[in-house]
């Protein structure tokens, strides 16, 4: 927590960080869930103030660098939605408890309503804009709409998300630990039946394909 | 000729198959644009200033400030609130649109409310308060037969008030130019959302455009625009850019959807047969600022000789209620067959044995009496079963059933069945779909009915522009829509079939169409194919109408009225801790003729995992010094998640008994009864009725206490 009071590029504190500091115990962390604590870089040279009002940042997003102004408090989810429409990544909660706005912060699952927008410059950000189209669907995406694993389709790109990354690192993974793995996410419409079905048969379908 | 009435089940290539949505590739990608995500040129952010006491008299809103802060173009203040009084929190005071959403936060604090703090009621839990009519009746003599039974048991329970929380909040971006005004709500009702409103925001209905193709979920909470839909639309209008208005997450929990609670104080009487013969219920709750409605009870076995109920509501400084996911139904369920539960275990009876010795009290004894064997069977009811308390060690399992009926039917809905020169076929209708695959099934059933692979129609609705659909509320949708689109389709098809039958030299009547051809049915090697045929109508497509109408199809037998459902629930229960895990639960339905397998099961999926999250962990729980939400939040307000719910088996009964019925919907059945199933099995495991749910650790602890199996 020290490092908060040094002026630094990043604010060093994610509000995720910052709201698990202060509710110790009473958040669940799934994979996903304890994955996202991507702290700011702490940049220790040269500290700069940063705000308030408008500030010009570029990110680096699916492997294209924008350029766009937002307020040191934007949040990385309200910087791809409101500024640049990338709009796969939902809002939900805005409090990092549901998932709905799960990306990829230097291939790692993160909430993107957890992290400020100025500290994500420097990382590479994946949203599910990158991932597969409706006419050529990843084996995850296919398996979805195969075990129906989605109805509102609310949840659906954070869970897509979270289950990618999940099976980066869990290629075989087992009922249970699919479970444990996407516990971070949640759905409304009551869908984690066939969520779990995707994911076995997607994990299937990837080692046994291409 | 074609005829609407739906196909005999050995000729359908599609209609009940295991079919995948028709937008889940658009779904699983993120390129579905949802009210949310829709961003407009020069689109202004709207947020609202609400009130923070639930009870306040305002004296004045002084938006000066407001106005002038970096960003804002707009502030509406509602000038009808100021002497009036607020009577929850979260009512609209004031409303701000800013170049930004930050700016629009930003703004929000700058508002000055003068106001003075009233009374409030919160509490709904003591039936004190009640200030409605109390509603209710008496028939037979409900006393004589509780003096002559052989066990009367008495029980009291509770169900809280919870939220809809649909993931997507309620909120749309609304744009006004050249005199029109588009609205892209989430809403069930894109055919009437604009109902009302062409005066409050001085456009002609005429003028009102609606479009929703996705919606984040709406569970009987989105039928109205509301009014942050009319200040959407004054605030695009005063500024002549479009704005999104979409609540946040606190508001939303707190005032756009709320289920009525319910408690009860229930006797039931039990014969030495094993008979109910009599029950007397005292039943209360709150709709918050709305009505209330006494929720059923007896639920499903109405047909106990003796009644006497009672309901009353009670008026608190809450959001009002909004229909739930089968209005009324979990709560009155919940409370009768926990009644019935622990009247069986009373008597000393097994619950499975009671419930079937007491069909003859419900409206569909055979079909009951079928789905408790099947799911008895699915959950392995014969060796797991126990009498209640009969559990050992510290944690101990159990099973509870409970039973539910729901009504279903089709609403009004009109179609347009389009079938083009080059054989291409649209669909269109001002319906919507919100999640439980509306879209899907209306190709489905325009696919089946023409033959043809369901690739090939292209179904157009979520817009106000195609002939008007009823709201989707109550399980009407499907049966609504999958008649007049099948009706609709009939008439074109019929078109068609004149224009083709001099080619194969035979009438109309003696043709038919499946696997992309038209044929003769006598002989079937003289056919044209479907495109081919298309080609000989001319440069004009063939289009036609359809409506359901609900007596007429009915007696087409293309839709109906009235399902039956069984749950039972496999549970353990810590009884040092508390802690309910869910191990397995059971759902077996019918719905009448099911269009789509696939979907009908998530339907069901669906409501089985809503129902073990209310059963286990919701609730809305209120400050009632200030009247505000104590967890407006997705934190402390908790969602069941992938851990939570245990193994899940459904089954839907598709014999041609239930088939021949027609469609019927799904939405509601299957979110009733959970909520009872579980209470049940927790009793007995536990060996004591929990009396409230959700059946959180502190419950389950409280009631052992109580029962004397913890000390
Ligand atoms: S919106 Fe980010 S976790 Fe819920
Ligand atoms: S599909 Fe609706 S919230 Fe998950």
């Amino acid at each position: 927590m020290a490092d908060s009071t040094k002026t630094t590029r990043g604010s060093g504190l994610s509000r995720r960080g910052f709201l698990k500091g202060i509710s110790a115990g009473g958040v669940a962390t799934g994979l996903v869930g304890g994955a996202a604590v991507q702290h700011g870089k702490v940049v220790e040279a040269a500290p700069a103030v940063v705000g308030p009002g408008d500030t010009a940042i570029k990110l680096k997003i699916n492997g294209e660098v924008k350029s766009l102004t937002v307020e040191p408090r934007t949040t990385l989810l309200d910087a791809l939605r409101n500024r640049l429409d990338i709009t796969g990544a939902k809002k939900v909660c805005d409090r990092g408890t549901c998932g709905a706005c799960t990306l990829w912060i230097d291939g790692q699952p993160a909430y993107a309503c957890s992290v400020l927008a100025i500290d994500a410059e420097d990382s590479e950000i994946t949203t599910i804009e990158s991932l597969g189209t409706p006419e050529r669907m990843t084996a995850l995406q296919q398996a979805f709409v195969n075990n129906d694993a989605q109805q509102c389709g609310f949840c659906t790109p954070g869970m897509i998300m979270a289950c990618e990354a999940f099976l980066k690192e869990n290629p075989s993974p087992t009922r249970d630990q699919v479970r444990d793995g996407i516990s971070g996410n949640l759905c409304r419409c009551g869908t984690y039946h066939g969520i779990i079905d995707a994911v076995l048969e997607a994990a299937k379908t990837m080692k046994g394909g291409a | 000729m074609a005829t609407p009435q739906w196909p005999k089940m050995e000729k359908r290539a599609l209609l009940g198959k295991r079919i995948s949505r028709l937008d889940g590739p658009v779904k699983a990608t993120g390129q579905a644009k949802y009210a949310y995500d829709m961003n407009r040129p020069g689109m202004l952010y709207a947020r609202c200033c609400f009130a923070p006491y639930g009870a306040m008299k305002i004296n004045g809103i002084d938006a000066s400030a407001a106005e002038k802060a970096p960003g804002v173009r707009a502030v509406l203040v509602e000038q009808n609130m100021i002497g009036d009084e607020v009577r929850y929190v979260g009512q609209i005071l004031a409303t701000v649109a800013a170049d930004t959403e930050e700016q629009a936060h930003e703004a929000l604090r700058l508002i000055k409310v003068d106001f003075e703090r009233l009374d409030m009621v919160l509490d709904d839990m003591n039936p004190a308060n009640a200030t409605g009519k109390p509603s209710g009746k008496e028939e037979g003599t409900v006393d004589d037969a509780m003096a002559a039974a052989k066990v009367v048991s008495e029980g009291e329970y509770g169900i809280p008030v919870i939220t809809h929380c649909c993931l997507e909040a309620h909120g749309q971006v609304s744009e006004f130019k050249d005199g029109e005004m588009t609205f892209w709500p989430s809403t069930q009702s894109v055919s009437a959302y604009a109902e009302g409103m062409d005066q409050s925001i001085e456009v002609e209905q005429s003028k009102i455009h609606v479009d929703c193709q996705y919606m984040g979920g709406g569970f009987g909470s989105k039928f109205s625009h509301d009014q942050w839909g009319v200040i959407g639309a004054l605030l695009s209008k005063q500024t002549g850019r479009p704005v999104k208005l979409m609540l946040e997450r606190d508001q939303e929990l707190m005032v756009a959807g709320n289920r009525p609670s319910a408690f009860g104080k229930v006797r039931v009487a039990v014969s030495p047969e094993g008979k109910m013969t009599a029950i007397d219920a005292d039943v209360w709750g709150t709709g918050g600022n709305g009505g209330y409605r006494m929720p059923p009870v007896p639920y499903v076995f109405e047909g106990i000789p003796n009644v006497r109920n009672k309901g009353q509501g009670i008026k608190t400084n809450r959001g009002s209620q909004r229909a739930w996911r089968a209005p009324s139904h979990p709560q009155g369920c919940f409370i009768t067959m926990a009644a019935v539960e622990d009247a069986a275990a009373a008597a000393g009876i097994d619950a499975l044995e009671f419930f079937k010795n007491n069909l003859d009290l419900t409206s569909r004894p055979e079909v009951y009496a079928e789905q408790l064997d099947i799911a008895a069977e699915l959950i392995g009811y014969k060796t797991k079963a126990h009498l209640r308390g009969q559990g050992e060690g510290p944690v101990r399992r159990g099973i509870g059933i409970s039973i539910h009926t729901w009504g279903g039917m089709g609403h009004p809905s009109n179609c347009d069945a389009i079938i083009n020169p080059d054989g291409s076929v649209e669909i269109r209708l001002g319906t919507q779909d919100l999640g439980s695959g509306t879209r899907t099934v209306v190709g489905i059933v325009a696919a089946e009915t023409y033959g043809l692979p369901l690739e090939a129609i292209t179904v157009s609705m979520g817009n106000n522009k195609y002939p008007f659909s009823s709201a989707s509320g109550g399980s009407t949708t499907v049966g609504g829509v999958s008649s007049s689109t099948r009706i609709a389709c009939t008439n074109a098809l019929n078109a068609l079939l004149e224009v083709v039958a001099p080619r194969l030299g035979v009438a109309p009547e003696a043709l038919e169409v499946a696997g992309g051809k038209i044929f003769e049915s006598a002989k079937p090697g003289n056919s044209i194919a479907w495109k081919d045929a298309c080609g000989l109508m001319g440069p004009n497509p063939i289009t036609k109408q359809g409506a359901n109408e609900q007596k007429a199809s009915q007696d087409l037998k293309l839709i109906d009225a009235g399902v039956g459902g069984v749950q039972m629930a496999d549970v353990s229960v810590d009884i040092e801790t508390g802690v309910v895990t869910l191990n397995e639960m059971v759902a077996v339905q019918d719905c009448g003729l099911i269009v789509d397998l696939k979907t009908a099961e998530s339907q069901v999926y669906g409501g089985l995992i809503m129902g073990i999250t209310y059963a286990l962990y919701e609730e809305a729980l209120y400050n009632h010094k200030t009247g505000r939400m104590l967890n407006g939040d997705l934190e402390f307000y908790r969602l069941a998640g992938l851990k939570d719910i245990g193994q899940l088996k459904v089954h839907m009964m598709t014999t041609e008994k239930y088939d021949s019925r027609g469609v019927i919907g799904l939405g509601e059945p299957p979110v009733i009864s959970p909520g009872a199933a579980i209470s049940n099995a927790v009793a007995n495991a536990a060996g004591v009725r929990v009396p409230h749910l959700p059946l959180t650790p502190e419950r389950v602890i409280v009631a052992l206490q109580k029962g004397g199996i913890l000390v």
